[in-house]
């Protein structure tokens, strides 16, 4: 990649910013060359404000089409705004289909197109619901001037954690009748969350739903996150949500959780980038290498 | 392994038949590559926009409607407007052979009708991906002589 091309992208160029994502995306280059041939700093990360925040939740809550009214209200009152949105890649074929921009329609809108970015990204080989690219990808984004970067992870269950591991902020969005009250009570995601909000306030059970929450963060220890309701298809609770979320300070629940995720998710990449991958991949199947062997090799310890 | 190709599958102007379109759609993701679907209904600039947004490699264009003689070339216009000329773009849907010639003049690349194998799709983006010089705004005039 050229010095030319990563400086064009600093200074604005959509297409420039678009093609240095692919090369992060595909290791054709390191977070740390765009930063010497920019000789920018980063910001420091310990400003009370979050750069970059999570949306996370099961399948068909409704996570796109709250970030579409997110992102037009956002972008309407002047910040620049990123989306990377996150589709599972085939673990067969390792091929994808991105369709989580079908329903961003706030890029559409003449007005604010120019502060929003929307990037579809496949999970390709990592694991879990976000690949940790995406957090150089943030990065480089907010190098590139964007004021806030939004990451919409793949549908997720309840132990799907691997977004604390990049995120600034976690935001867990849940629907009307997801059960009962003990489904609140679980363990999981949601103790980590920094917010939550109930999609879908238009049908039945959301409010419902909403105490139920409320109720079980105060059984716990410190303070409870907000539980928000909202409505993306009429856009009910919208304009407080977005003024919330902007806000949002670090729940600080779960600190010691956060960092068990990154440290478990740069392990995994790591073996994920590693050049012996294949090899390893090769030997294990034909029986010449034990797991324990290879994980040595490939996390680092025997070849460093 | 190599990269995924990243592949923008399109359906402009106001046609509601994309079954084709999701054919291809998944083909492609069934061969391993990254498709973006933009959903119905699309502008000239919105088309041009994601693609130049999502750093694709290749564009598909699907119509139906008959429009295609107007919309196809006026993505391709943009495309070179924008200075993305190394895309690739093709194409499907119902575009009688007698309006092919004139597409292909605007560069774009293969055209399938009805019927294609769908192997055929994936041969010609194996094919076209490794070619120089093929993008919309080069002026090489090789185009893929499609079955149908």
């Amino acid at each position: 990649m050229s010095d030319q091309l990563i400086k064009a992208a600093i200074n604005g160029n959509r297409r420039s910013l678009a093609r240095t994502l692919t090369g992060l995306e595909n290791g054709q280059i390191t977070l740390g060359q765009i930063k010497q041939i920019t000789d920018i700093s980063i910001t420091s990360k310990g400003n009370e404000n979050w750069r970059s925040i999570a949306i996370t939740g099961a399948p068909g809550v409704g996570k796109s089409c709250l970030i579409d009214k997110l992102l037009a209200t956002w972008a309407g009152s002047g910040l620049k705004i990123a989306l990377l949105a996150i589709d599972p890649s085939s673990p067969r074929t390792g091929g994808a289909l991105l369709g989580d921009r079908v329903r961003i329609t706030a890029i559409d809108l003449d007005d604010i197109k120019e502060s929003i970015y929307v990037r579809s990204i496949a999970t390709r080989k990592s694991s879990g619901s976000v690949p940790l690219i995406v957090s150089d990808m943030i990065e480089f984004l907010v190098l590139a001037g964007w004021d806030r970067v939004i990451i919409e992870t793949v549908g997720s269950g309840q132990a799907e954690v691997r977004c604390a591991a990049i995120a600034d902020r976690i935001v867990v969005v849940e629907g009307p009748a997801r059960g009962d009250g003990v489904q609140a009570e679980k363990a999981g995601l949601l103790e980590l969350a920094d917010a939550v909000i109930v999609n879908k306030s238009d049908l039945d059970g959301a409010e419902k739903h909403a105490e139920e929450l409320i109720e079980s963060f105060h059984l716990g220890l410190g303070d409870a996150p907000p539980v928000l309701l909202t409505s993306a298809l009429d856009g009910d609770g919208i304009a407080a949500a977005s003024s919330t979320l902007l806000e949002l300070k670090d729940s600080g629940r779960s600190n010691r959780a956060r960092w068990r995720e990154r440290l478990l998710a740069q392990h995994e990449r790591r073996i994920l980038e590693s050049d012996k991958l294949e090899e390893m991949l090769v030997s294990l199947a034909a029986g010449s290498i034990s797991i324990t062997e290879a994980l040595d090799i490939l996390g680092g310890r025997k070849n460093e | 392994m190599s990269q995924p190709l990243r592949i923008v599958v399109a359906k402009p102007g106001l046609d509601g038949h994309d079954r084709g379109a999701k054919v291809v759609a998944r083909t492609l993701r069934d061969a391993g590559h990254e498709v973006i679907y933009t959903g119905l209904r699309r502008t000239a600039q919105q088309i041009v926009d994601t693609v130049r947004d999502e750093d694709a490699r290749f564009l598909g264009l699907s119509s139906l409607s008959g429009a295609h003689n107007h919309l196809f070339p006026k993505v391709c216009e943009l495309l070179v407007a924008e200075g993305l000329n190394d895309v690739i773009v093709f194409a499907g849907g119902i575009i009688p052979h007698d309006d092919r010639s004139g597409l292909f003049s605007c560069k774009i690349r293969a055209i399938f009708g009805p019927g294609t194998p769908t192997a055929e799709i994936l041969e010609f983006i194996d094919t076209s991906a490794n070619m120089p010089n093929i993008g919309v705004g080069d002026s090489n005039d090789w185009f893929w002589e499609s079955s149908a």
